[in-house]
């Protein structure tokens, strides 16, 4: 979707903001800037839709290199929200949010229906908020007409730097849960600029760690905590990094996705032999549309027929948006090491075991005894 | 005092048309300033202009100290060379033009330069060409201070136009130079209270269109 080959960004003064930097990401991913004040992430951000020119290498939309698109017309499709917020002062909240689909010349009512849907996106009241000025606003409430003006014209790409920055911390939280939920329903592309961490394992799919102009470590959150590739990586994400890790990775990051199942209906003999080629102690049951029933443990196999007769029914589930230390808290309240990851609708996404969390941290203690 | 109320009382028709006149010119060179004032102003802060728009105000700060005398008297000998004629509504609408659009000229000049750059980069990042950036972002956020400078440029018209009666333009200075002439105390203070009282009413009146024409959100409440 966006990809950055070897690009280099030299300001007219002679800093190398920007050194050699490749990276791609893909379609509906969140790709997180993270690094020290002054290391870059700014700059390699604005050089995608050309508000900063490069001096060096070649960035790629969906494979057309950008200096072959018009300007205006590169930025129209990609959704903008500055550090500053930079909601213009004379137009109203409603007019904020229109500006893209009025440059684009988006029919009027068309235009103010997007408006109020984008309002109550962001969780404000469209009827209440729509002809309000920004010097009316909260610090919180700027930031979210922010957000609802980027994805005015319904951008694939998203740019954002630090979006939540100059907020109290308590509604920045708020705005980052927020924002997560919208990101599902948007599915955007999105590339995410913070100095924070912390925002940064939350928030991202995918983390760039830079220093100094470099790409340091371009890694999934998990990774970038339990794998640091080196000291300075291990530095930045501290020391307590298997806590930050336990409170901020997604279930998702360390579940099995495609997990050895079980059917209701099935022998309970198949259903062993299965457990022992797989080596596990226990296998999700799901039904025919893929919805998870339950569990059926290998201590149970001498009490049954079929695994409908032997099927532990009563077990917590978790979301792949979960943080790891809600999963763990439900597997030592329910005493089973294992975990099922279901859908909104209970379908079966995947399973979580207690030892891959284990792995994860242990990981990190083996790196801190080896130090 | 007691005489040139009297005065007044005696002929109000001659106060009035002399006060008309004023306005009359004054309006005309407004007029023209603030399309002239404005639209250079625009011009010369466009990036990469800079060193124009230095020289252009370094001469306006110049020109705002030249005593508006001297500049009548180096209009009329321009005015002459060239062929045209050196008194009258013409020599004195030129010359306040020139004065009147130095403030309107700076203060759109300088509004626009610090329009606050996350403005500017917004509307760039969404996707404004330069002309779009110009009238929906920095023209709309520079409008208090333009108006500022119109404002500050009428009051100082309606006192340049009493001196271009020297000229022949008429308006209120007419019963000043008269005043002068004759020794007629009573003309001189009837001229002067009455620029003075004009440029007093106009000011206010300015005050409120300026509140009319500031966009809603950038009115402080
Ligand atoms: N317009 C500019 N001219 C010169 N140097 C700049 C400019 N903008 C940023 N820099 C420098 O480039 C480096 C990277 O800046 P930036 O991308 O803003 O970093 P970050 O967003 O990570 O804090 C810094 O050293 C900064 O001082
Ligand atoms: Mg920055």
């Amino acid at each position: 979707m966006i990809r950055l080959d070897q690009v280099t960004k030299i300001y007219p003064d002679g800093t190398e903001a920007v050194n050699e930097v490749s990276l791609e990401v893909g379609e509906g991913e969140l790709c997180v800037l993270l690094g020290p004040s002054g290391c870059g992430k700014t700059t390699t951000m604005k050089v995608i839709n050309r508000i900063i020119p490069i001096t060096k290498g070649k960035i790629y939309i969906d494979g057309t290199d950008t200096t072959k698109i018009d300007e205006d017309e590169l930025r129209r499709n990609i959704g903008y929200a500055i550090q500053e917020i930079g909601l213009f002062p004379h137009m109203t909240v409603g007019q904020n949010i229109q500006v893209v689909p009025a440059l684009k010349g988006w029919p009027k009512d068309k235009r103010s229906e997007r408006a109020e849907e984008l309002l109550e996106l962001v969780g404000m009241n469209s009827a209440e908020f729509m002809n309000k000025y920004p010097s009316e606003l909260s610090g919180g409430q700027r930031q979210r007409v922010g957000v609802a003006r980027a994805l005015g014209a319904d951008p694939p790409i998203l740019l954002m730097d630090e979006p939540f920055g100059a907020i109290d911390p308590i509604t920045r939280v708020r705005l980052q849960d927020e924002f997560l939920k919208i990101e599902q329903e948007i599915k955007k592309t999105i590339i995410f600029v913070t100095h924070d961490i912390y925002e940064a394992i939350k928030m991202g799919d995918k983390i760039a760690l830079m220093n100094e102009g470099r790409l340091v470590q371009y890694d999934t959150p998990s990774n970038l905590l339990f794998k640091p590739k080196n000291e300075f990586v291990e530095q930045f994400v501290g020391a307590d990094r298997a806590l930050k890790g336990l409170q901020l990775i997604r279930v998702k990051e360390l579940m099995t996705g495609t997990p050895p199942l079980a059917k209701a209906d099935e022998r309970v003999v198949t259903v062993q032999a299965r457990m022992e080629r797989e080596g596990v102690d226990c296998l999700a049951v799901v039904d025919n549309e893929g919805k998870f029933l339950g569990w059926v443990d290998r201590v149970n196999v001498g009490k049954g027929e079929t695994v409908r007769d032997i099927i532990n029914r009563s077990v917590a589930t978790a979301t792949a948006n979960a943080v790891l230390s809600e999963a763990l808290s439900l597997m030592l309240s329910s005493g089973f090491k294992t975990l099922a990851i279901v859908d909104g609708i209970n379908k079966l996404e995947g399973v979580l075991s207690f030892d891959a969390i284990q792995l994860a941290l242990s990981e990190v203690a083996q790196r801190r005894g080896s130090e | 005092m007691v005489e040139a109320w009297q005065w007044v009382t005696k002929h109000p028709d001659k106060l009035a048309g002399w006060t008309l006149e004023h306005i009359w010119i004054v309006s005309v060179a407004i007029a023209i300033a603030v399309v002239l004032g404005v639209a250079l102003g625009i011009y010369i802060s466009r990036p990469g202009k800079e060193h124009i728009a230095d020289s252009v105000l370094y001469l306006a700060e110049i020109m705002m100290t030249v005593p508006s005398l001297a500049l009548f008297g180096l209009l009329m000998l321009i005015l002459g060379t060239i062929g045209l004629k050196v008194i009258g509504f013409l020599p004195a609408v030129i010359a306040l033009v020139i004065y009147g659009q130095l403030p309107i000229l700076r203060n759109t000049y300088i509004a626009i330069r610090e329009v606050d750059p996350a403005m500017i980069e917004a509307g760039k990042g969404m996707g404004m060409s330069e002309r779009q950036l110009l009238f929906k972002v920095k023209l709309p956020l520079a409008v208090p201070i333009i108006m500022a400078g119109l404002r500050n440029a009428i009051v100082l018209l309606i006192g340049i136009t009493a001196i271009a009666a020297i000229i022949g333009a008429g308006g209120l200075g007419v019963p000043i130079f008269r005043g002068l002439r004759n020794a007629r105390m009573d003309l001189i203070i009837i001229g002067g209270v009455s620029v003075s009282i004009l440029a007093l009413v106009v000011d206010g009146l300015m005050g409120r269109v300026e509140r009319w024409v500031t966009p809603r959100g950038l009115k402080r409440r």
